[in-house]
């Protein structure tokens, strides 16, 4: 429950910061992707299950405001989410190379799967551009943010196993 | 490869691999609804604006205090600098004011013409404030604070100052999200004010970083279209109202088929500034009403 509760708040923020001060802030009109951050983090942490359903959530939110059409979001997240919980069992907590490494290709997959299916489908076929100029910078940023907000993750993630542990052992 | 079970208690649990595999089905099923029909989006906005809506309204305040912070941090530091380079611009302005005064005489006559005088007074307008902007860099939809219970609809056109912002493509109970034409997908059907040819402004990802937007399309075989020429939303439009400025072209070459022109045109609202715009609460065509 307290996990559950946790993970909404983080995926709120994430949004919320995502559309508001990041827009604020933003270098060259190019924002960070917390929720893909957070997707992954979560993915790697937590295992498949939790990765697809984070990143399920977070790409539907993103749909009810900014989507098109309902689910493209949804599926592209759950997909990254789930591909990062298949590192789950090479995680340890103290490597962020790991992390970082994750992070970085799921930024550049989403990037792809996004140009993919809102652009190359409209026949729109400047890849090279959209690759400098949205998907790279993109990139970049989000693994800037990513040495800040990705401890704050860890934190919070081991914060919670350690309740979890504490709660299942009283029951015991 | 037999589907992993982690937990092995009291405690149902699903294997990724069908939770993947359910809610991908979910996912398809739901574009193919929205893409089709509309029936999803209201229950489905409304839950976005009891939630969402008003927390980005108050964050979003602390997101333009910080990007104004940032901006005059940057301005100091050329203040001094574009404070001489204004003091020359000054003389040049006055000549130049001249020269806009008699275009405003142009102007007035231009609008005259095409009854184009007050006539962005007579529609009802609603101003509103931008809240949030698309989650990702690819798109340039924004949401604003209003929506069906301050009488907005699907289709609205929004403006800023005097130009043409967009039109709302989506709306819940206290926010819609607007499209504007600088967005890729975008695509308005204009003419240009001066002779009456129509042409399709289209928005593209590649000209945002230089301010611009391209239009196509534009027949004209008389060459009278020239480089300042103000455009603005065509009658044959079926989502914009008539004569809302949409912005100057800022170049124009012949197509390869030598029939049609195409270029670029510099719109008349400040995208990268926008902070408040105002919606028409007028329908070019009313529900319904076909």
């Amino acid at each position: 429950m307290r996990r559950f509760i946790v993970s909404v708040l983080l995926i709120i923020i994430c949004f919320l910061l995502q559309t508001t001060v990041f827009k604020g802030i933003a270098f060259g009109g190019i924002v960070p992707n917390l929720l893909i951050i957070l997707t992954a983090s979560f993915g790697f942490m937590r295992g498949e299950s939790t990765g697809l359903i984070i990143g399920f959530f977070c790409g539907f939110l993103a749909d009810i405001f900014f989507g098109n059409v309902l689910g493209l979001n949804a599926m592209i997240y759950m997909y990254i989410g789930y591909a990062n919980g298949k590192f789950h069992r090479i995680f340890y907590p103290d490597d962020i190379k790991l992390p970082l490494c994750l992070i970085l290709f799921s930024d550049l997959a989403y990037g792809f799967l996004y140009y993919i299916t809102l652009f190359l489908m409209r026949a729109r076929f400047y890849i090279r551009y959209y690759f400098l100029h949205i998907i790279l910078p993109e990139v970049v940023y989000t693994l800037l943010i990513t040495l800040l907000l990705y401890p704050l993750i860890l934190w919070l993630n081991k914060k919670l196993e350690d309740a979890e542990e504490r709660s299942a052992r009283k029951f015991v | 490869m037999s589907p992993i079970v982690k937990k092995k208690g009291e405690k149902f649990t699903l294997p990724g691999k069908y939770l993947l595999f359910i809610l991908t089905l979910l996912c398809t099923g739901l574009i193919v609804i929205t893409f089709n029909t509309n029936f999803l989006s209201e229950p489905v906005s409304a839950l976005g604006g009891a939630v969402i809506a008003p927390l980005q309204e108050g964050i979003s305040k602390a997101g333009s205090w910080l990007s104004t912070r940032s901006r005059e941090l940057v301005q100091i530091r050329s203040l001094l600098e574009e404070n001489e380079k204004l003091r020359a611009e000054i003389d040049e302005l006055t000549m130049e004011n001249i020269r806009l005064q008699q275009d405003r005489y142009e102007l007035t006559n231009l609008r005259e013409l095409y009854d184009l005088d007050a006539q962005y007074d007579e529609y009802e307008k609603v101003g509103a404030r931008i809240i949030a902007r698309d989650s990702g860099n690819w798109f340039h939809s924004f949401e604003i604070n209003k929506g069906t219970e301050h009488g907005l609809a699907i289709d609205m056109n929004v403006m800023a100052g005097s130009g043409l912002v967009g039109r709302i493509v989506d709306v819940g109970p206290n926010w819609s999200k607007v499209m504007s034409i600088i967005d890729d997908n975008s695509n308005t059907s204009g003419m240009v004010l001066s002779t009456s040819d129509n042409l399709i402004v289209s928005g593209d990802l590649r000209l945002y970083a230089e301010g611009v937007i391209s239009f196509e399309k534009l027949i004209d075989s008389a060459d009278r279209v020239v480089e300042g020429d103000k455009i603005v939303t065509s009658n044959i439009s079926d989502k914009y109202l008539p004569g809302i400025l949409i912005g100057y072209i800022s170049s124009i070459s012949v197509d390869s088929n030598n029939l049609t022109k195409s270029g670029l045109i510099t719109p008349a609202v400040d995208f990268e500034h926008l902070e408040e715009v105002l919606v028409i609460t007028q329908l070019k065509q009313p529900p319904g009403g076909n």
